[in-house]
Protein backbone atom coordinates (compact mmCIF):
# COMPACT_ATOMS: atom_id res chain seq x y z
CA UNK A 1 0.00 0.00 0.00
CA UNK A 2 1.30 3.23 -0.96
CA UNK A 3 1.18 6.21 1.84
CA UNK A 4 0.09 9.69 0.78
CA UNK A 5 2.71 12.31 0.73
CA UNK A 6 1.42 14.25 3.79
CA UNK A 7 1.75 11.35 5.63
CA UNK A 8 5.25 10.25 4.75
CA UNK A 9 6.29 13.59 5.44
CA UNK A 10 4.17 13.80 9.33
CA UNK A 11 6.43 10.10 9.99
CA UNK A 12 9.32 11.55 8.59
CA UNK A 13 9.25 14.68 10.50
CA UNK A 14 7.17 14.32 12.59
CA UNK A 15 5.92 17.72 14.64
CA UNK A 16 5.95 17.95 18.44
CA UNK A 17 7.31 14.35 19.55
CA UNK A 18 7.67 14.97 23.30
CA UNK A 19 6.54 14.80 27.10
CA UNK A 20 5.25 17.28 28.91
CA UNK A 21 5.19 16.86 32.39
CA UNK A 22 1.99 14.86 33.26
CA UNK A 23 1.59 15.77 37.37
CA UNK A 24 1.38 19.43 36.28
CA UNK A 25 -2.19 20.69 37.55
CA UNK A 26 -2.98 22.60 33.40
CA UNK A 27 -1.57 19.32 31.36
CA UNK A 28 -3.59 16.82 30.29
CA UNK A 29 -2.76 13.08 29.36
CA UNK A 30 -4.38 10.72 26.94
CA UNK A 31 -3.36 7.30 26.64
CA UNK A 32 -5.08 5.36 24.05
CA UNK A 33 -5.14 2.02 22.30
CA UNK A 34 -3.01 -1.05 23.92
CA UNK A 35 0.06 -2.75 22.59
CA UNK A 36 -1.55 -6.06 21.33
CA UNK A 37 -3.53 -3.94 18.69
CA UNK A 38 0.03 -2.53 17.79
CA UNK A 39 -1.35 1.05 18.53
CA UNK A 40 -0.54 2.97 21.31
CA UNK A 41 -0.79 7.06 21.30
CA UNK A 42 -0.24 9.26 24.09
CA UNK A 43 -0.83 12.53 23.38
CA UNK A 44 -0.49 15.61 25.70
CA UNK A 45 -1.68 19.24 26.07
CA UNK A 46 -0.93 22.33 28.14
CA UNK A 47 -3.50 24.68 28.96
CA UNK A 48 -3.28 28.36 30.01
CA UNK A 49 -5.64 28.08 32.55
CA UNK A 50 -6.51 31.91 32.45
CA UNK A 51 -7.61 31.67 28.82
CA UNK A 52 -8.34 28.18 28.58
CA UNK A 53 -6.35 28.10 25.34
CA UNK A 54 -3.65 24.99 24.59
CA UNK A 55 -0.07 26.30 24.57
CA UNK A 56 1.79 23.19 23.81
CA UNK A 57 1.16 19.64 22.56
CA UNK A 58 3.35 16.49 22.35
CA UNK A 59 2.96 12.94 21.61
CA UNK A 60 4.11 9.50 21.41
CA UNK A 61 3.31 7.01 19.28
CA UNK A 62 4.14 3.36 18.90
CA UNK A 63 2.44 1.66 15.70
CA UNK A 64 2.06 2.38 11.99
CA UNK A 65 2.80 5.02 9.38
CA UNK A 66 -0.88 6.43 9.62
CA UNK A 67 -0.88 6.36 13.90
CA UNK A 68 2.18 8.47 13.91
CA UNK A 69 1.41 10.42 11.29
CA UNK A 70 -2.74 11.25 13.07
CA UNK A 71 -0.83 12.34 16.23
CA UNK A 72 1.19 14.27 14.43
CA UNK A 73 -1.34 16.01 12.86
CA UNK A 74 -3.40 16.63 15.94
CA UNK A 75 -0.73 17.81 17.69
CA UNK A 76 -0.32 20.80 15.05
CA UNK A 77 -4.26 21.16 15.20
CA UNK A 78 -4.85 21.38 18.94
CA UNK A 79 -1.88 24.26 19.40
CA UNK A 80 -3.24 27.37 19.64
CA UNK A 81 -7.15 25.86 19.79
CA UNK A 82 -9.45 26.66 22.75
CA UNK A 83 -10.16 23.27 25.13
CA UNK A 84 -13.97 23.49 23.80
CA UNK A 85 -12.90 23.94 20.09
CA UNK A 86 -10.30 21.05 20.64
CA UNK A 87 -13.49 18.56 21.37
CA UNK A 88 -15.00 19.51 17.96
CA UNK A 89 -11.91 17.90 15.84
CA UNK A 90 -13.05 15.16 14.15
CA UNK A 91 -11.68 11.88 13.07
CA UNK A 92 -12.72 12.31 9.46
CA UNK A 93 -11.02 15.60 9.35
CA UNK A 94 -7.71 13.68 10.18
CA UNK A 95 -8.93 10.94 7.47
CA UNK A 96 -9.33 13.91 4.61
CA UNK A 97 -6.46 15.79 5.65
CA UNK A 98 -3.93 12.51 5.18
CA UNK A 99 -5.81 10.83 3.14
CA UNK A 100 -6.08 7.61 5.19
CA UNK A 101 -7.26 4.59 3.21
CA UNK A 102 -10.16 2.80 4.90
CA UNK A 103 -8.00 0.29 6.64
CA UNK A 104 -5.96 3.27 8.32
CA UNK A 105 -9.54 5.20 9.63
CA UNK A 106 -9.24 3.48 13.13
CA UNK A 107 -5.81 5.49 13.25
CA UNK A 108 -7.36 8.53 12.93
CA UNK A 109 -10.26 7.49 15.95
CA UNK A 110 -7.58 6.75 18.04
CA UNK A 111 -5.92 10.06 17.74
CA UNK A 112 -9.31 11.28 18.41
CA UNK A 113 -9.70 9.31 21.20
CA UNK A 114 -6.35 10.58 22.30
CA UNK A 115 -7.67 13.96 22.22
CA UNK A 116 -10.47 13.63 24.09
CA UNK A 117 -8.78 11.79 27.07
CA UNK A 118 -6.19 13.98 27.11
CA UNK A 119 -8.98 16.52 27.61
CA UNK A 120 -11.04 15.07 30.70
CA UNK A 121 -7.09 14.35 32.23
CA UNK A 122 -6.99 18.07 31.96
CA UNK A 123 -10.89 18.82 33.15
CA UNK A 124 -10.59 16.64 36.03
CA UNK A 125 -7.21 18.05 37.07
CA UNK A 126 -9.18 21.71 37.46
CA UNK A 127 -11.88 20.08 39.61
CA UNK A 128 -14.42 19.51 36.31
CA UNK A 129 -16.26 16.58 35.43
CA UNK A 130 -15.03 13.86 32.85
CA UNK A 131 -17.42 14.51 29.75
CA UNK A 132 -18.77 11.12 28.85
CA UNK A 133 -18.27 10.43 24.93
CA UNK A 134 -20.70 8.19 22.66
CA UNK A 135 -19.26 4.76 22.45
CA UNK A 136 -17.57 4.10 19.12
CA UNK A 137 -16.66 0.47 17.32
CA UNK A 138 -13.58 0.91 15.59
CA UNK B 1 27.56 1.08 -6.40
CA UNK B 2 25.17 0.40 -4.36
CA UNK B 3 21.78 -0.01 -6.11
CA UNK B 4 18.45 0.59 -4.26
CA UNK B 5 16.20 -0.51 -3.81
CA UNK B 6 17.53 -3.84 -1.57
CA UNK B 7 15.50 -7.12 -1.99
CA UNK B 8 15.71 -9.11 1.25
CA UNK B 9 11.79 -10.66 1.13
CA UNK B 10 13.04 -13.80 -0.46
CA UNK B 11 10.90 -16.01 0.68
CA UNK B 12 7.58 -14.26 -0.53
CA UNK B 13 9.50 -14.57 -3.76
CA UNK B 14 13.11 -14.61 -5.36
CA UNK B 15 13.83 -12.93 -8.65
CA UNK B 16 14.64 -15.72 -11.65
CA UNK B 17 17.83 -16.49 -12.57
CA UNK B 18 19.08 -14.94 -15.89
CA UNK B 19 20.45 -18.59 -16.92
CA UNK B 20 16.97 -19.95 -16.40
CA UNK B 21 15.25 -17.18 -18.62
CA UNK B 22 17.84 -18.04 -21.58
CA UNK B 23 16.74 -21.66 -20.91
CA UNK B 24 13.18 -21.16 -21.04
CA UNK B 25 13.13 -18.72 -23.99
CA UNK B 26 13.05 -20.67 -27.09
CA UNK B 27 10.39 -22.93 -25.59
CA UNK B 28 7.87 -19.84 -26.18
CA UNK B 29 8.03 -19.10 -29.75
CA UNK B 30 10.40 -21.69 -31.66
CA UNK B 31 9.83 -24.78 -29.39
CA UNK B 32 6.11 -24.56 -28.38
CA UNK B 33 4.32 -27.20 -28.80
CA UNK B 34 2.03 -29.29 -26.28
CA UNK B 35 3.85 -32.03 -24.69
CA UNK B 36 0.76 -34.34 -25.22
CA UNK B 37 0.81 -34.11 -29.11
CA UNK B 38 2.53 -37.27 -29.93
CA UNK B 39 2.21 -37.46 -33.54
CA UNK B 40 4.53 -35.05 -34.69
CA UNK B 41 8.17 -33.62 -34.24
CA UNK B 42 6.72 -29.90 -32.59
CA UNK B 43 5.49 -32.07 -29.70
CA UNK B 44 8.23 -34.18 -29.49
CA UNK B 45 10.37 -31.37 -28.68
CA UNK B 46 8.24 -30.41 -26.12
CA UNK B 47 7.55 -33.35 -24.35
CA UNK B 48 11.49 -34.37 -24.55
CA UNK B 49 12.30 -30.64 -22.77
CA UNK B 50 9.52 -31.78 -20.26
CA UNK B 51 11.38 -34.60 -19.60
CA UNK B 52 14.82 -33.08 -19.38
CA UNK B 53 13.44 -30.95 -16.79
CA UNK B 54 11.44 -33.50 -14.66
CA UNK B 55 14.87 -35.23 -14.31
CA UNK B 56 16.68 -32.16 -13.30
CA UNK B 57 13.52 -31.65 -10.70
CA UNK B 58 14.05 -35.32 -9.83
CA UNK B 59 17.39 -35.40 -9.25
CA UNK B 60 17.47 -32.48 -6.64
CA UNK B 61 15.42 -34.06 -4.55
CA UNK B 62 16.55 -37.67 -5.05
CA UNK B 63 13.21 -38.99 -6.82
CA UNK B 64 12.35 -40.92 -9.71
CA UNK B 65 11.40 -38.61 -12.59
CA UNK B 66 8.14 -40.91 -12.82
CA UNK B 67 7.66 -39.48 -9.10
CA UNK B 68 7.37 -36.03 -10.18
CA UNK B 69 4.11 -34.32 -11.21
CA UNK B 70 4.38 -31.02 -12.66
CA UNK B 71 1.49 -28.02 -11.30
CA UNK B 72 0.67 -24.57 -11.08
CA UNK B 73 2.89 -24.17 -7.87
CA UNK B 74 2.65 -25.25 -4.15
CA UNK B 75 -0.70 -24.10 -3.33
CA UNK B 76 -2.04 -26.49 -6.00
CA UNK B 77 -0.12 -28.99 -4.41
CA UNK B 78 -0.83 -28.75 -0.85
CA UNK B 79 -4.33 -29.16 -2.20
CA UNK B 80 -3.68 -32.14 -4.35
CA UNK B 81 -1.60 -33.56 -1.80
CA UNK B 82 -4.22 -33.52 1.52
CA UNK B 83 -7.22 -33.72 -0.92
CA UNK B 84 -5.93 -36.36 -2.91
CA UNK B 85 -5.26 -38.57 -0.07
CA UNK B 86 -8.48 -37.57 1.81
CA UNK B 87 -10.29 -38.88 -1.12
CA UNK B 88 -8.10 -41.85 -2.28
CA UNK B 89 -7.78 -43.03 1.13
CA UNK B 90 -11.31 -42.52 2.79
CA UNK B 91 -12.02 -46.27 2.91
CA UNK B 92 -8.97 -46.60 5.10
CA UNK B 93 -9.63 -43.65 7.47
CA UNK B 94 -10.44 -39.77 7.63
CA UNK B 95 -8.08 -38.07 10.39
CA UNK B 96 -5.29 -35.77 8.92
CA UNK B 97 -2.42 -34.35 11.43
CA UNK B 98 -1.01 -30.85 10.75
CA UNK B 99 0.63 -27.95 12.85
CA UNK B 100 -1.15 -24.32 13.89
CA UNK B 101 2.36 -23.00 11.92
CA UNK B 102 1.94 -24.49 8.51
CA UNK B 103 1.21 -22.27 5.56
CA UNK B 104 -2.60 -21.10 4.52
CA UNK B 105 -2.87 -23.40 2.01
CA UNK B 106 -2.38 -26.10 4.00
CA UNK B 107 -4.50 -24.90 6.96
CA UNK B 108 -7.67 -23.63 4.47
CA UNK B 109 -7.25 -27.10 2.89
CA UNK B 110 -7.48 -28.91 6.17
CA UNK B 111 -10.70 -26.76 7.13
CA UNK B 112 -11.98 -27.42 3.59
CA UNK B 113 -11.46 -31.37 4.71
CA UNK B 114 -13.51 -30.89 7.78
CA UNK B 115 -16.58 -29.29 5.71
CA UNK B 116 -15.92 -32.71 3.76
CA UNK B 117 -16.60 -34.92 7.21
CA UNK B 118 -12.97 -35.31 7.97
CA UNK B 119 -10.96 -34.72 10.87
CA UNK B 120 -7.97 -32.53 11.55
CA UNK B 121 -5.55 -32.35 14.43
CA UNK B 122 -3.58 -28.75 14.50
CA UNK B 123 -0.86 -29.44 16.82
CA UNK B 124 0.61 -26.93 18.67
CA UNK B 125 3.89 -26.16 17.67
CA UNK B 126 6.68 -25.68 20.73
CA UNK B 127 7.95 -21.93 21.44
CA UNK B 128 11.00 -22.58 19.27
CA UNK B 129 8.60 -23.36 16.20
CA UNK B 130 9.21 -27.57 16.09
CA UNK B 131 6.89 -29.85 16.70
CA UNK B 132 6.45 -31.96 19.48
CA UNK B 133 7.68 -35.45 18.39
CA UNK B 134 5.64 -37.14 21.44
CA UNK B 135 2.80 -35.40 20.93
CA UNK B 136 2.78 -36.26 17.38
CA UNK B 137 2.46 -39.77 17.77
CA UNK B 138 0.44 -39.44 20.92
CA UNK B 139 -2.24 -38.07 18.31
CA UNK B 140 -2.33 -40.77 15.61
CA UNK B 141 -5.55 -42.84 16.13
CA UNK B 142 -6.40 -46.16 13.69
CA UNK B 143 -8.36 -43.42 11.39
CA UNK B 144 -5.06 -41.78 10.57
CA UNK B 145 -4.19 -41.19 7.11
CA UNK B 146 -1.62 -38.31 6.60
CA UNK B 147 0.73 -36.49 8.49
CA UNK B 148 1.21 -33.11 6.72
CA UNK B 149 4.15 -31.07 8.53
CA UNK B 150 6.35 -28.43 6.22
CA UNK B 151 9.88 -28.85 5.97
CA UNK B 152 10.62 -25.83 6.92
CA UNK B 153 8.54 -22.33 7.62
CA UNK B 154 8.21 -19.76 5.68
CA UNK B 155 7.91 -16.43 8.06
CA UNK B 156 10.55 -17.99 10.70
CA UNK B 157 12.68 -20.55 8.72
CA UNK B 158 12.92 -23.63 11.61
CA UNK B 159 13.64 -26.67 9.77
CA UNK B 160 11.03 -28.99 11.32
CA UNK B 161 12.66 -32.85 12.31
CA UNK B 162 11.20 -34.40 8.84
CA UNK B 163 12.70 -37.75 9.29
CA UNK B 164 12.11 -38.43 13.16
CA UNK B 165 8.42 -37.42 11.84
CA UNK B 166 8.57 -39.88 8.61
CA UNK B 167 9.55 -42.37 10.87
CA UNK B 168 6.89 -42.06 12.74
CA UNK B 169 4.33 -42.06 10.15
CA UNK B 170 6.00 -44.88 8.60
CA UNK B 171 5.53 -46.76 12.15
CA UNK B 172 2.41 -46.47 12.64
CA UNK B 173 1.50 -46.89 8.74
CA UNK B 174 0.25 -43.28 7.72
CA UNK B 175 1.21 -41.38 4.81
CA UNK B 176 3.78 -38.56 5.04
CA UNK B 177 3.49 -35.13 2.94
CA UNK B 178 5.53 -32.20 3.80
CA UNK B 179 5.31 -28.60 1.79
CA UNK B 180 8.84 -28.14 1.35
CA UNK B 181 8.40 -24.72 -0.63
CA UNK B 182 10.76 -23.11 1.21
CA UNK B 183 13.22 -25.72 1.77
CA UNK B 184 13.80 -27.27 -1.64
CA UNK B 185 16.90 -25.80 -3.35
CA UNK B 186 18.08 -23.86 -0.20
CA UNK B 187 18.97 -26.88 1.76
CA UNK B 188 19.78 -30.71 0.88
CA UNK B 189 16.07 -32.34 0.85
CA UNK B 190 16.00 -35.95 0.09
CA UNK B 191 12.97 -37.90 -0.42
CA UNK B 192 14.32 -41.48 0.22
CA UNK B 193 16.52 -40.40 3.00
CA UNK B 194 14.05 -38.41 4.71
CA UNK B 195 11.21 -40.71 4.34
CA UNK B 196 8.95 -38.59 2.12
CA UNK B 197 6.18 -40.02 0.49
CA UNK B 198 4.56 -36.68 -0.83
CA UNK B 199 5.81 -33.07 -1.48
CA UNK B 200 4.64 -29.71 -2.81
CA UNK B 201 7.39 -27.26 -4.15
CA UNK B 202 7.37 -24.53 -6.33
CA UNK B 203 9.56 -22.69 -9.18
CA UNK B 204 9.63 -19.09 -7.63
CA UNK B 205 11.01 -19.45 -4.44
CA UNK B 206 14.39 -21.32 -6.28
CA UNK B 207 14.66 -18.70 -8.72
CA UNK B 208 12.80 -19.95 -11.33
CA UNK B 209 9.87 -18.53 -13.24
CA UNK B 210 6.04 -18.04 -11.04
CA UNK B 211 3.29 -20.51 -11.64
CA UNK B 212 4.75 -23.46 -11.86
CA UNK B 213 5.71 -26.50 -9.58
CA UNK B 214 5.76 -29.90 -8.66
CA UNK B 215 4.41 -32.66 -6.37
CA UNK B 216 6.46 -35.32 -5.42
CA UNK B 217 4.14 -38.74 -5.11
CA UNK B 218 5.99 -41.33 -4.28
CA UNK B 219 6.03 -45.10 -6.47
CA UNK B 220 7.66 -47.22 -4.20
CA UNK B 221 7.42 -48.75 -0.57
CA UNK B 222 4.70 -47.49 -0.23
CA UNK B 223 2.84 -47.13 -3.61
CA UNK B 224 1.41 -43.32 -3.13
CA UNK B 225 -1.60 -42.16 -5.26
CA UNK B 226 -3.49 -39.17 -5.11
CA UNK B 227 -7.03 -38.96 -6.61
CA UNK B 228 -6.95 -36.11 -9.15
CA UNK B 229 -8.67 -32.60 -7.95
CA UNK B 230 -8.40 -31.63 -11.84
CA UNK B 231 -10.14 -33.62 -14.77
CA UNK B 232 -9.18 -33.63 -17.99
CA UNK B 233 -6.84 -35.43 -20.18
CA UNK B 234 -5.29 -37.66 -17.61
CA UNK B 235 -1.91 -35.69 -18.17
CA UNK B 236 1.00 -36.43 -14.87
CA UNK B 237 -0.04 -40.06 -14.61
CA UNK B 238 -3.47 -38.99 -14.58
CA UNK B 239 -3.38 -36.63 -11.06
CA UNK B 240 -3.34 -33.90 -12.86
CA UNK B 241 -5.03 -32.86 -16.06
CA UNK B 242 -4.36 -29.41 -18.06
CA UNK B 243 -1.18 -28.74 -21.00
CA UNK B 244 1.74 -29.16 -19.25
CA UNK B 245 3.38 -25.61 -19.02
CA UNK B 246 6.57 -26.04 -21.35
CA UNK B 247 8.39 -23.32 -21.13
CA UNK B 248 7.55 -22.98 -17.22
CA UNK B 249 8.53 -26.49 -16.99
CA UNK B 250 12.13 -25.50 -18.82
CA UNK B 251 12.58 -23.01 -16.45
CA UNK B 252 12.07 -25.21 -12.85
CA UNK B 253 13.64 -27.83 -13.83
CA UNK B 254 17.13 -25.34 -14.76
CA UNK B 255 16.20 -23.52 -11.65
CA UNK B 256 16.71 -27.14 -9.70
CA UNK B 257 19.60 -28.02 -11.56
CA UNK B 258 21.44 -24.68 -10.96
CA UNK B 259 20.39 -25.25 -7.36
CA UNK B 260 22.00 -28.45 -7.19
CA UNK B 261 25.14 -27.25 -8.32
CA UNK B 262 25.27 -23.96 -6.44
CA UNK B 263 23.73 -25.43 -3.32
CA UNK B 264 26.74 -25.39 -0.94
CA UNK B 265 28.37 -22.39 -1.99
CA UNK B 266 25.73 -20.31 -2.19
CA UNK B 267 25.04 -21.44 1.32
CA UNK B 268 27.37 -20.27 2.90
CA UNK B 269 28.05 -17.44 1.25
CA UNK B 270 23.99 -16.31 2.50
CA UNK B 271 25.13 -17.91 5.56
CA UNK B 272 27.66 -15.64 6.63
CA UNK B 273 26.04 -12.72 5.69
CA UNK B 274 22.66 -13.68 7.41
CA UNK B 275 24.64 -14.32 10.54
CA UNK B 276 26.55 -10.78 10.00
CA UNK B 277 23.04 -8.97 9.94
CA UNK B 278 21.40 -11.03 12.64
CA UNK B 279 24.54 -10.55 14.76
CA UNK B 280 24.64 -6.77 14.32
CA UNK B 281 20.36 -6.69 14.85
CA UNK B 282 20.09 -8.06 17.59
CA UNK B 283 23.16 -5.98 19.35
CA UNK B 284 20.08 -3.46 19.39
CA UNK B 285 18.49 -3.83 22.64
CA UNK B 286 15.70 -5.48 23.46
CA UNK B 287 15.57 -7.30 20.17
CA UNK B 288 14.83 -10.88 19.62
CA UNK B 289 15.36 -13.99 17.39
CA UNK B 290 12.22 -15.96 16.64
CA UNK B 291 12.34 -19.49 16.26
CA UNK B 292 14.97 -22.30 16.86
CA UNK B 293 18.45 -20.64 16.53
CA UNK B 294 19.76 -23.87 15.78
CA UNK B 295 17.18 -25.56 13.74
CA UNK B 296 17.15 -23.17 10.93
CA UNK B 297 16.94 -22.45 7.09
CA UNK B 298 20.56 -20.63 6.23
CA UNK B 299 19.21 -17.30 4.67
CA UNK B 300 16.05 -15.95 6.94
CA UNK B 301 16.16 -14.13 10.31
CA UNK B 302 12.93 -13.07 12.16
CA UNK B 303 13.46 -10.37 14.39
CA UNK B 304 11.35 -8.59 16.78
CA UNK B 305 12.26 -4.89 17.98
CA UNK B 306 10.19 -4.71 21.29
CA UNK B 307 8.38 -1.51 21.56
CA UNK B 308 8.42 -0.45 17.75
CA UNK B 309 5.58 -1.49 15.47
CA UNK B 310 6.51 -3.93 12.36
CA UNK B 311 5.08 -1.78 10.07
CA UNK B 312 5.73 1.59 11.10
CA UNK B 313 9.63 0.30 11.12
CA UNK B 314 9.51 -0.79 7.68
CA UNK B 315 7.71 2.78 6.63
CA UNK B 316 11.49 4.31 7.75
CA UNK B 317 13.65 2.64 4.61
CA UNK B 318 10.61 0.63 2.78
CA UNK B 319 11.30 3.19 -0.31
CA UNK B 320 15.08 1.22 -0.06
CA UNK B 321 15.15 -2.39 1.68
CA UNK B 322 12.11 -4.64 0.79
CA UNK B 323 11.53 -6.68 4.54
CA UNK B 324 8.25 -8.04 5.48
CA UNK B 325 6.74 -7.71 8.82
CA UNK B 326 4.33 -10.08 11.15
CA UNK B 327 2.63 -7.16 12.32
CA UNK B 328 -1.51 -6.78 11.88
CA UNK B 329 -1.08 -3.70 10.15
CA UNK B 330 0.35 -5.28 6.99
CA UNK B 331 -2.60 -7.05 6.88
CA UNK B 332 -6.16 -6.64 5.78
CA UNK B 333 -7.52 -8.65 9.28
CA UNK B 334 -5.58 -6.40 11.34
CA UNK B 335 -4.32 -9.51 13.35
CA UNK B 336 -0.65 -10.29 13.77
CA UNK B 337 0.89 -13.86 12.26
CA UNK B 338 -0.44 -16.52 13.66
CA UNK B 339 2.68 -17.98 13.35
CA UNK B 340 4.18 -15.60 15.63
CA UNK B 341 1.87 -15.86 17.99
CA UNK B 342 2.08 -19.65 17.77
CA UNK B 343 5.57 -19.61 19.34
CA UNK B 344 4.01 -18.48 22.42
CA UNK B 345 4.78 -14.17 21.39
CA UNK B 346 2.30 -12.15 22.85
CA UNK B 347 0.94 -9.77 20.31
CA UNK B 348 2.87 -7.29 20.99
CA UNK B 349 6.27 -8.72 20.39
CA UNK B 350 4.18 -10.25 16.85
CA UNK B 351 3.87 -6.34 15.88
CA UNK B 352 7.25 -5.78 16.05
CA UNK B 353 8.61 -8.51 14.06
CA UNK B 354 10.60 -8.35 10.78
CA UNK B 355 11.59 -11.11 7.94
CA UNK B 356 14.27 -10.65 6.35
CA UNK B 357 14.67 -13.06 3.59
CA UNK B 358 18.30 -13.17 1.92
CA UNK B 359 18.84 -14.85 -1.56
CA UNK B 360 20.77 -15.76 -4.12
CA UNK B 361 21.79 -12.17 -4.74
CA UNK B 362 22.19 -10.67 -2.10
CA UNK B 363 25.73 -8.62 -1.48
CA UNK B 364 27.55 -7.82 1.16
CA UNK B 365 26.98 -4.15 0.58
CA UNK B 366 23.61 -4.33 0.93
CA UNK B 367 23.76 -6.41 4.39
CA UNK B 368 25.92 -3.43 5.86
CA UNK B 369 23.45 -0.77 4.17
CA UNK B 370 20.42 -2.71 6.18
CA UNK B 371 22.14 -3.26 9.40
CA UNK B 372 22.61 0.98 9.39
CA UNK B 373 19.10 1.55 8.38
CA UNK B 374 16.89 -0.54 10.14
CA UNK B 375 19.30 0.68 13.34
CA UNK B 376 18.78 3.92 12.49
CA UNK B 377 14.60 3.11 12.39
CA UNK B 378 14.53 1.42 15.54
CA UNK B 379 16.10 4.08 16.79
CA UNK B 380 14.04 6.99 15.78
CA UNK B 381 11.13 5.19 15.96
CA UNK B 382 11.79 4.66 19.99
CA UNK B 383 12.37 7.64 20.42
CA UNK B 384 8.93 8.27 19.54
CA UNK B 385 7.52 5.28 21.02
CA UNK B 386 5.15 6.08 24.78
CA UNK B 387 5.92 2.33 25.35
CA UNK B 388 9.53 2.65 25.29
CA UNK B 389 9.62 5.46 27.45
CA UNK B 390 7.57 3.54 29.66
CA UNK B 391 10.29 0.78 29.53
CA UNK B 392 13.11 2.99 30.23
CA UNK B 393 11.07 4.59 33.44
CA UNK B 394 10.83 0.60 34.41
CA UNK B 395 6.89 0.92 34.26
CA UNK B 396 5.35 -2.83 34.07
CA UNK B 397 3.28 -2.46 31.12
CA UNK B 398 0.93 -5.22 33.21
CA UNK B 399 -0.39 -2.77 35.12
CA UNK B 400 -1.34 -0.19 33.11
CA UNK B 401 -5.56 -0.92 32.12
CA UNK B 402 -5.31 -0.54 28.33
CA UNK B 403 -8.00 0.17 26.07
CA UNK B 404 -8.83 -2.50 23.95
CA UNK B 405 -10.37 -1.62 20.69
Amino acid sequence: MAYSEKVIDHYTNPKNVGTLDKSSKNVGTGLVGAPECGDVMRLQIEVDEATGVIKDAKFKTFGCGSAIASSSLATEWLKGKSVDDALKIDNMEIVEELNLPPVKIHCSVLAEDAIKAAINDYRQKQGLEALVFEERIH
Amino acid sequence: MLKLPIYLDNNATTPMDPRVLEAMIPYFTEHFGNAASRNHPFGWEAEEAVDYAREQVAKLVGADPKEIIFTSGATEGDNLAIKGVFEMYASKGNHIITANTEHKAVLDTCKHIEKLGGEVTYLQVKDNGLVDLAELEAAIKPTTILISIMYANNEIGVVQPVKEISNIAKKNGVLFFTDATQAVGKIPVDVQKDGIDIMAFTGHKMYGPKGVGALYVRRKNPRVKVTAQMDGGGHERGMRSGTLNVPGIVGFGKACELCRLDMEEDTKRIKALRDKLETALLQIEESYLNGDKEHRLPHVSNISFKYVEGEGLMMGFNKNIAVSSGSACTSASLEPSYVLKALGLGDDLAHSSLRFGLGRFTTEEQIDYTIKHVTDTVNKLRDMSPLWEMYKEGIDMNSIEWAHH
